[in-house]
């Protein structure tokens, strides 16, 4: 009896240095949405039931290594005791009840990060591969969507993500805000966040989603609704600009893309051919033929990438779906590049 | 003048590697006008000529190397007919990979039959087609070379298995430290964008060895659990051999096209999806794709049929007595995982199979353009591909139950506890498999009892874990190397199955999914489950097998240097996982701060590699020079152990009978089992 009591002891206290050792150890990163914090309340639950299931077994275990090894010279068996059906019976049916517990407390705490706010602002999220998309609200005034590759958001909104794919499976992550929901092409995915800090964090594809999955990271800015308002409404001065002028228009229309996530536009290697001097240069293409970057070649590797692939090049451009208009105002800007 | 086979294998396998090589970037410069050197034609010419010719080294032309042989020709047999019915058609022909995909998929399979014809493992069947008979036993050629051929002896194959797993993991590891290198640092250092190997640039040679480790691994281990059940359970049981030992050779010879067919799919452009293969990224991936969706399905074949036997030897091949709670509880896990592989096989291979006909027949299954259902295939996929963790782990666990009483001098505590809940965990980890897809999009309310039923897996493990430790209170333990690595499961086993909760909550697994937290998480579970398992068994039944023990010494170097290392690994994984580090990714933003810890975890998984080697050593080494040891070596009371080692071809000269409990280690006086005293039905 003496022995029971002294390990239930040594289990609590190894319990107990376990789940301080672990929070000690700041294991999650920055709270930075109001999920984030029930996210945050399970996994300290979590700590308290690893710490104590790994105290539970491992005490008596080495406990046992230790007092029950058989020492030099010593002959003969262990006792002869094969099995206690009350005790088999607690530990199973202890587990079971603390099974109950959490189905119940896991339930709540699914429902808490789902919550859903009718004023949720909605945003639009396209993946595709390797950037993101992001469509805010149409602005009533001029009626002009402005779209992005950053996701800015005001601090305190609730922000509905309206997610889709334009090619395979993604999957939106920032990690201060703790929830991941996948993109799936052909169908619509939601993802509530309430960002609750005011700061500069990413999102990152955690869907493996080919060549340069690693790269498909985008930036996301939460600040005050001051500060969100005045990027909003700069974006959409810019809109009306480029309405006007199509090498301004290409312009935006690369960044709302993310086009140099694969083609730089300063010389330097990546995945697709870089655009710094490309227009009106010869190149040379996979099946050994070479041809004129003009005004006809630019707008048909737009249209069909497959059409020519340029020589030591492998990966295969997605096909974006432009406007005859929008693929004018990159070749302009393309044009520029020099 | 005598040669040494083995430095002749490796002669073999240098000249025809260049043959092939040049006759691969011949060929292609006939067909493309260019020379690739590094390109994907030339390194499948060499890796199928070298391959074959290393066992021609080694053995000669029969066995294993006749039917690499009759496989290459299949292969390249069934892709010209493809690519001449093509030609026909006025289809192209050829393409970036010599042939098109389709004529690479045809010759693929053409190549996997062809090869069970060449070995011989079919002939049998077919004479007996043709009304020949043949006789039930054939005789195995004395010494090394028997494992080079087709054998019906149970424990022959199971040697097979276990050296060819051995082999699977050590081509794994190595992918896994080539990968672990280029992550020790943020940025790319050698993976990088310029570099061209077998057609791919850095970043997706990444993808395709990252993929090919896991699947590679998984097959592995399936092999090797096979061995484990082939070698042990007839003679666990006192049967002269399993039900079925010609279907039994069967299917350890479909693993061996299957591995070629994966080893290709690295060459042939490789593929970008994990081991996962989820659409739309599988339906674009290149022609390696195919292979890979090939070779599994073929090792899945080899996986049905092998629990198919393992089912029918337990049911009924027992020797008299051996009443169900009598069994050696090895046998109990090996049952329980042979239903999963029996009954869930099919699923990986179907949902594969649809994607294949997608790419080749533009069927639509999983493309949202046509009507598909993208998340259908995850169902698919999982509804395999989480009871098969359960396949892993299982004979692992059955394995310490089975060696804790030999080492702990104590009976198993709670017998039919811990048999039944095998069957508990078969049966619940049968519907869990969509806590996979928590953020796939699948219906929300979907989530939660996938939730509840995940968490209960956890009531027969705990069972499990409570019966080993009672099983330790109150024993006499000795630690010998297999002792340790039964101790070493437990500890590891416990930190997978106490960072399995954290992932069944759905709102946390929100954050965990898809982060290095879920790979330690998981490598823990395997490691634990059936790698440490996995090495106590090889330690344990080497002498059963050989006559001689492996060397204690080095045994323990292994031990004490994977240990740590394995755990650092693991704690390291989940901590920055935890932080933000995603899954299967070739970099990561320095920002984010790795930089030390992966540096850390590159350490470990080469510490690893370096007790793994020595392992490999000891295993050879002492095949030949190590301490005889013909006895019952670690005082069992399992029948194996009551007859001398190595264990004679048809098991038993004298049938035994079962007349007592089979751990009743410390009960004065009480026996297992009683050989017939009179040699009463002796065994021709």
């Amino acid at each position: 009896m003496r022995k029971i009591v002294a390990l239930s002891v040594a289990v609590l206290l190894v319990t107990w240095l376990l789940i301080v050792g672990l929070d000690a150890a700041h294991v999650m990163p920055v709270e930075a949405s109001t999920q984030a914090v029930s996210v945050d309340w399970m996994w300290k639950l979590m700590e308290i039931v690893m710490s104590f299931l790994t105290a539970l077994i491992l005490v008596p275990m080495f406990y046992s290594l230790v007092v029950f090894r058989r020492r030099k010279g010593e002959t003969g068996e262990g006792v002869h005791v094969d099995g206690n059906t009350k005790l088999e019976l607690i530990w199973t049916a202890i587990p079971l009840v603390a099974v109950v517990v959490f189905a119940i407390l896991g339930g709540g705490n699914l429902a808490d990060v789902l919550r859903q706010d009718p004023n949720a602002m909605v945003v639009k999220v396209t993946g595709h591969q390797w950037s993101w998309k992001f469509e805010y609200p149409t602005d009533p005034e001029t009626g002009l969507t402005v779209v992005s590759d950053e996701l800015h958001l005001p601090v305190g909104q609730q922000v509905l993500l309206l997610m889709t794919s334009s090619d395979v499976i993604h999957s939106f992550w920032v990690p201060e805000f703790r929830l991941k929901q996948d993109l799936v092409p052909g169908r619509f995915t939601k993802l509530t966040i309430t960002p609750s800090e005011v700061g500069n964090y990413a999102v990152r594809c955690a869907e493996l989603c080919g060549t340069s999955h690693a790269y498909m990271e985008n930036p996301v800015i939460v600040s005050t609704r001051d500060d969100y308002s005045a990027w909003l409404s700069s974006k959409i001065q810019e809109a009306k600009v480029a309405a006007t002028d199509p090498v301004g228009f290409g312009e935006i229309l690369v960044k709302q893309n993310g086009c140099v996530a694969c083609h730089s536009i300063t010389g330097a290697a990546g995945i697709g051919p870089t655009w710094l001097n490309l227009f009106g240069a010869t190149v040379k293409l996979s099946d050994g033929t070479t041809v004129t970057a003009d005004q006809a070649y630019l707008t048909e590797s737009i249209k069909e990438p497959q059409a020519k692939i340029v020589a030591n090049f492998t990966t295969q451009m997605p096909t974006y779906g432009f406007t005859d208009d929008q693929i004018a105002a990159l070749v302009a800007y393309i044009e520029t590049l020099k | 003048m005598k040669h040494n086979p083995l430095r002749n294998a490796f002669v073999f396998l240098l000249a025809f590697g260049a043959v092939g090589y040049g006759a691969g970037l011949g060929i292609d410069r006939l067909v493309t006008g260019d020379f690739h050197f590094s390109g994907a034609v030339a390194a499948a010419f060499a890796l199928l000529f070298s391959v074959a010719a290393f066992f021609f080294g080694l053995y000669g032309y029969r066995g294993v190397t006749r039917g690499l042989t009759f496989q290459v020709v299949g292969m390249f047999a069934g892709a010209l007919f493809v690519t001449l019915i093509r030609a026909l058609m006025g289809l192209k022909a050829f393409d970036a990979f010599l042939f098109s995909e389709p004529a690479w998929v045809f010759g693929g399979l053409v190549g996997a039959i062809a090869f069970l014809f060449g070995v011989g493992v079919v002939s049998d069947w077919m004479k007996w087609a043709r009304g020949i008979d043949t006789p039930e036993h054939h005789e195995d050629e004395p010494g090394w070379r028997k494992f080079f051929g087709v054998s019906l002896d149970h424990k022959v194959i199971g040697i097979q298995y276990t050296v060819t797993a051995l082999f699977l993991i050590s081509v794994g590891g190595l992918f896994a430290l080539i990968f672990r290198t280029e992550l020790a640092e943020s940025q790319l250092q050698f993976l990088t964008e310029n570099l061209r190997l077998f057609d791919q640039s850095g970043p997706q040679l990444y993808n395709t060895l990252m993929s090919l480790h896991g699947m590679i691994m998984i097959v592995s281990i399936l092999l090797g659990i096979a061995g484990i059940m082939n070698y042990a359970v007839p003679m666990l049981i006192g049967a002269r051999d399993m039900a079925f030992p010609r279907l039994n050779a069967f299917a350890y010879w479909l693993s061996v096209p299957a591995i070629m067919l994966l080893l290709m799919s690295l060459v042939l452009g490789g593929f970008d999806t994990g081991w996962t293969g989820y659409p739309p990224l599988s339906a674009r991936a290149p022609v390696g794709m195919q292979m890979f969706f090939l070779g599994v399905f073929v090792a899945g074949w080899s996986s049905i049929l092998g629990g198919l036997n393992v089912i029918a030897t337990t049911l009924r091949m027992r020797a008299k007595g051996m009443s169900p709670f009598r069994l050696p509880i090895l046998v109990w896990s090996a049952l329980a995982a042979s239903i999963i592989q029996l009954t869930a096989t099919q699923l990986i291979g179907l949902s594969f199979q649809l994607v294949m006909f997608q790419r080749l027949f533009d069927m639509g299954f999983f493309d949202p353009a046509k009507g598909g259902n993208p998340v259908l295939f995850q169902h698919l996929f999982w509804f395999y591909s989480h009871p098969v963790v359960y396949v892993f782990v299982l004979p692992g666990l059955g394995v310490i139950s089975e060696l804790l009483p030999v080492f702990a001098r104590k009976p198993l505590f709670g017998y039919r506890w811990v048999a039944l809940s095998s069957l508990g965990i078969a049966t619940v980890g049968s519907i869990v498999w969509a806590h996979h897809m928590f953020a796939s999009g699948m219906n929300e309310y979907l989530r939660v009892p996938f939730m509840y039923s995940t968490m209960l897996v956890a009531v027969p493990t705990g069972v499990k874990f409570f019966s080993w430790v009672a099983t330790l209170w109150g024993g006499k333990i000795e630690t010998p190397t297999p002792m340790l690595f039964v101790l070493g499961s437990i500890v590891v086993f416990l930190f997978g199955g106490v960072t399995g909760p954290p992932n069944a909550m759905v709102a946390l697994n929100l954050h965990l999914h898809d982060t290095y937290w879920v790979v330690g998480h998981f490598h823990d579970t395997i490691f634990g489950g059936f790698v440490f398992p996995f090495f106590a068994a090889l330690y344990y039944w080497f002498p059963k097998a050989t006559g001689r023990r492996m060397n204690e010494f080095w045994g323990k170097v292994h031990f004490w240097l994977m240990t740590p290392s394995f755990l650092v690994l693991t704690f390291g994984m989940m901590f920055i996982g935890l932080r933000g580090m995603r899954r299967r990714i070739v970099d990561y933003d320095p920002a984010q701060g790795f930089d030390h810890a992966q540096l850390i975890l590159t350490i470990c998984a080469f510490l690893i590699a370096i007790s793994i080697l020595i392992f490999l050593i000891n295993f050879f080494r002492s095949i030949k020079h190590g301490e005889v040891a013909t006895g019952n070596v670690w005082k069992s009371r399992s029948p194996e152990w009551q007859v001398p080692s190595p264990m004679p071809a048809h098991n038993y000269d004298v049938p035994f009978e079962v007349v007592g409990e089979p751990y009743d280690y410390g009960l004065a006086g009480s026996k297992y089992i009683e050989f017939a005293a009179d040699g009463a039905g002796k065994k021709h």
